[in-house]
This record gives structure tokens, C-alpha cells and sequence, in this order.
């Protein structure tokens, strides 16, 4: 376990938890904010809570779209949690339409106001596991971690779906292609399955 | 679909976790809350909130230092309140560890903060707290400042603010229920949990893991627990299996295989 893993720290959200799901189980992490320093770690999480364009205003405004890219490119592993998740995307609807990241062949939509349907989605709900991946070894399908996000990942591409969940529909809860990982859930926040969550990313040479 | 949650709360006065009993506090129940923190969180807890009751603001820089303490373990949604009455502060707050802030007297004393903080961190992250009591006339209105002020707004009307200033959840608390053992003001947060869509958590005055059921079945999201949780070895493990015997949809423990 001497892999270095980075939290990118672009302004957006609570990167203390991540930190300190990570610490307990094992790793160490440190908060980068200079693209340039990205490099010089062997996995990276983008965490965040917010806003999808002021995310990505902010990760355009720090110069971190280009090492990001560069660091899938190189495969280092990445992994995006909530907000994180969704910049991983094509696109986002939130408050007009926002390029994302493009990573996946997927676009952020927002839950359909109905009756009886709270938006947020927030608290605890089950994600159901479509695919095998070392970021949930050992870890058994429909257990319930925590969730809280007005948008949602519709996903085109079927093969990179790893988890789905249902409020109203059935929506991308878990993303995964080769080096990159997403999660729209908090692992930090998930208890013992989110941290085994993290104990597979940090103790996982590759997927 | 959601599970629904279980919510343990800290009563914190000075840096320990006291016993609150109609918005008195004079027994201390743990002489830090990271005991506290320790046990919900190996006990299958969903939630918890932690309040600085403190009657004057000079306490709260200790305060955020304890939460910061309490979020290393703590691995649920943490909510903490008391004293949040500038934007600095609750950004403290958050850096230290905290996932949603939980305000009261804001509500009635400072709505342009509310409304701010509801913007900047999103809905989900502000919870409205509000804490009732029944005057003379048994009609139950809002009171401010850890129950110092009547603030003469009754339950709904202030429900609705909270709202509309972008609160994402209500904490109801009843002062006459708390610590009182004869389960949640049930008729008022029936009220309120009719007239709001978003999340309504019941405290205030629970004994038995029956009157969580009172707080269901009144219409609320969530059920919150001060005292009664600190008494009992596993509490709530023994409160979440309670509501999963009566077919309450409870988050279960995570499951692993090989």
C-alpha cells in the first residue's frame, strides 16, 4: 500500500471525509490542487458536492482538465465520487447544458418531478451491482450506501455500467472502463460498505 | 427505494454530551462525544446530529474543533448546529467535517444567512430546526435562542419559511416532549409533515422504539433520538430491528461475501 493517491481539492465540497474514509482504512492522501502535481501520484479521486458548471468552471479556471485527461491517459486509476462521478460525463442539464469531462458516453439529467418523489434523492438506497470489478470485491449487490444528488447519470453505453439504483426509475449509481471509476453515492458516508469501497480502490493495482 | 432513517442526537454543552430534558441540561452522559460517535457508528445508525446547546457563543471555535475531532469516525452523514449566524462559520463548520448544518434561531433571526447557505452548499445541506412549545392556549408556536423566545410564528407558518428560504429537511422538536418520555408531539408534526415536501425528521421525547413508530406514522421521513440512545448497549441496532419487525423499511447492515 504505498501507492500515493491524490484528492483533487478544486473548491467544490467536503474533502475531509474522503480523507478520513481513506485514512481509516489504511491510506494516506494528500489534497492537490496544481494540475502539475497529479503526476506525481498513482491514483487519483475527484470528489464534489455542488453545482455541475461551477465544477467545471473551476476545474477549466485551475488548469486540471488537461492533467486530469493526461493522468487517464496514462492509466492511473481515477475515481469520481458524486459530483465527481458526473463530471465524468458528456454532458450535464443542470442549469442549461455543460460540457463535462467526456470520459463516459453518458449525459446528467434531472430527476422528473412527480408527486411522491422527493427530489434530492437523499439517505440510504440499495445499488445493484451489473458487472464484475475489484472496486466492489467482496462486497455483496443491493446493499444500501449513501446518496444525495437532484441529477442523475444516463448512461449510453451499457458495458460501462457497474451499478444501478432506483428513486422513481432506475438510474447509474456506479460507472467503471478500464482505469476509471465512478460512484454517485458517498463511500465515505456508506459505513462499512462504502469504506470496503475505498479499501478496494486503494489496495487494487488495476482493474 | 429509501430506507427509512434512524438518526442518533448529541446534545453537546461545553464539550460533553449531556441529557436534555425540556431544553434543560443538567446531566452529563458521555464527558466526550467521540464515545458516543464511536458506539452509533459500530451500532448501525443511518444519521447523526450534533447540537451546541450552549447559551453563549464563546464556545463555538471549541465546538467545530470537537466536530472536526468526531468526523475522523464517523462514516454516516454528520449534521451539526448551534451558533451558525455567519457564513465563516459554518464554513468551519463543513471544513471540519460536517456534511449539513443544522439552523434554528437563523431561520427567524437571520433569513438572508439561511437562504445564502442554502445557495452556496445546496438545499440538502441545511436543516431547518424547529423547536415548539405550547403556551397557555395549547397552541403550539416556534421558539428561538434554545427555547428562550417565543417567536409567536406557529408551526406551519415557520415550516413554510424554513422552505422557502431553501432549507432541505425540518428537525421538529417539541420543548414540552423532550426529555418528557411520552413519545413525539405526534398532532403537530402531523401538521407540519402534511404541509411540506421535503423531509421531516420527529424528535424530542422518545422512550420506547414504540413512539418511533407514533413519529411514522405522524408522517415523518425520519426518526431522531437524543437521550434514550446513550442509555442502552446497542440501542440502535435494537430500535432499527424494532422498526424492521414492524415492517419499516430500514437500511441493514452491509453484507459481504468472499
Amino acid at each position: 500500500m504505498t501507492d500515493k493517491i491524490a484528492i483533487v481539492d478544486y473548491g467544490m465540497g467536503n474533502l475531509r471525509s474522503v480523507a478520513n474514509g481513506l485514512a481509516e482504512v489504511g491510506a494516506m492522501s494528500q489534497l492537490v490542487a496544481a494540475g502539475a502535481d497529479l503526476m506525481a501520484y498513482d491514483k487519483i479521486i475527484l470528489p464534489g458536492v455542488g453545482a455541475f458548471s461551477q465544477a467545471m468552471e473551476n476545474l477549466h479556471g485551475r488548469e486540471l482538465v488537461g492533467p486530469l485527461n493526461d493522468c487517464v491517459q496514462a492509466g492511473k486509476q481515477v475515481l469520481g465520487i458524486c459530483l465527481g462521478m458526473q463530471l465524468m460525463c458528456k454532458q450535464s442539464f443542470e442549469d442549461g447544458i455543460h460540457q463535462g469531462l467526456g470520459w463516459f458516453d453518458a449525459d446528467v439529467i434531472e430527476f422528473p418531478k412527480t408527486e411522491n418523489l422527493k427530489v434530492p434523492h437523499m439517505g440510504w438506497n440499495s445499488v445493484h451491482f451489473e458487472k464484475d470489478h475489484g472496486v466492489i470485491s467482496s462486497i455483496e449487490t443491493d446493499n444500501d450506501v449513501y446518496f444525495v444528488h437532484s441529477y442523475f447519470v444516463d448512461c449510453k453505453s451499457p458495458q460501462d455500467i457497474l451499478g444501478t439504483a432506483s428513486h422513481g426509475q432506475k438510474f447509474t449509481a456506479m460507472l467503471a472502463r478500464e482505469n476509471i471509476t465512478g460512484m454517485q453515492f458517498h463511500p465515505e458516508k456508506s459505513q462499512q460498505v462504502g469504506l470496503k469501497m475505498l479499501e478496494n480502490f486503494v489496495n487494487d493495482a488495476g482493474f | 427505494m429509501l430506507k427509512t432513517r434512524l438518526i442518533a442526537v448529541l446534545i453537546v454543552l461545553e464539550g460533553q454530551v449531556v441529557q436534555s430534558v425540556r431544553f434543560k441540561h443538567t446531566n452529563v452522559i458521555h464527558y466526550d462525544p467521540i464515545h458516543a460517535i464511536e458506539a452509533f457508528n459500530k451500532w448501525a445508525v443511518d444519521e447523526i446530529v450534533v447540537l451546541n446547546v450552549d447559551r453563549n457563543p464563546g464556545g463555538r471555535e471549541a465546538f467545530a474543533e470537537k466536530v472536526s475531532h468526531i468526523s475522523r469516525i464517523c462514516f454516516v452523514p454528520l449534521s451539526v448546529g448551534g451558533w451558525i449566524t455567519d457564513e465563516g462559520y459554518a464554513d468551519l463548520l463543513l471544513r471540519s467535517g460536517a456534511d449539513k448544518l443544522v439552523v434554528n434561531s437563523a431561520v427567524h433571526d437571520l433569513p438572508d444567512l439561511v437562504q445564502a447557505l442554502s445557495k452556496r452548499y445546496g438545499k440538502q445541506c441545511v436543516v431547518a430546526s424547529m423547536d415548539v412549545m405550547r403556551g397557555g392556549s395549547n397552541i403550539p408556536t416556534v421558539r428561538v435562542d434554545r427555547g428562550r423566545i417565543d417567536t409567536g410564528s406557529n408551526a406551519l407558518d415557520w415550516a413554510g419559511r424554513a422552505v422557502d428560504l431553501g432549507a432541505g429537511e425540518i428537525l421538529f422538536n417539541s420543548i414540552d416532549h423532550d426529555g418528557a418520555r411520552r413519545g413525539y408531539d405526534v398532532d403537530t408534526l402531523k401538521t407540519i409533515a402534511r404541509a411540506v415536501d421535503i423531509p421531516v425528521i420527529a424528535f424530542g421525547g422518545v422512550l420506547t422504539w414504540d413512539h418511533l413508530m407514533g413519529g411514522l406514522d405522524a408522517g415523518a421521513d425520519a426518526v431522531a433520538v437524543a437521550n434514550q440512545f446513550h442509555y442502552t448497549e446497542q440501542s440502535t441496532k435494537k430500535a432499527k430491528a424494532f422498526l424492521a419487525r414492524k415492517n419499516i423499511i430500514v437500511r441493514a447492515e452491509g453484507r459481504f461475501g468472499d
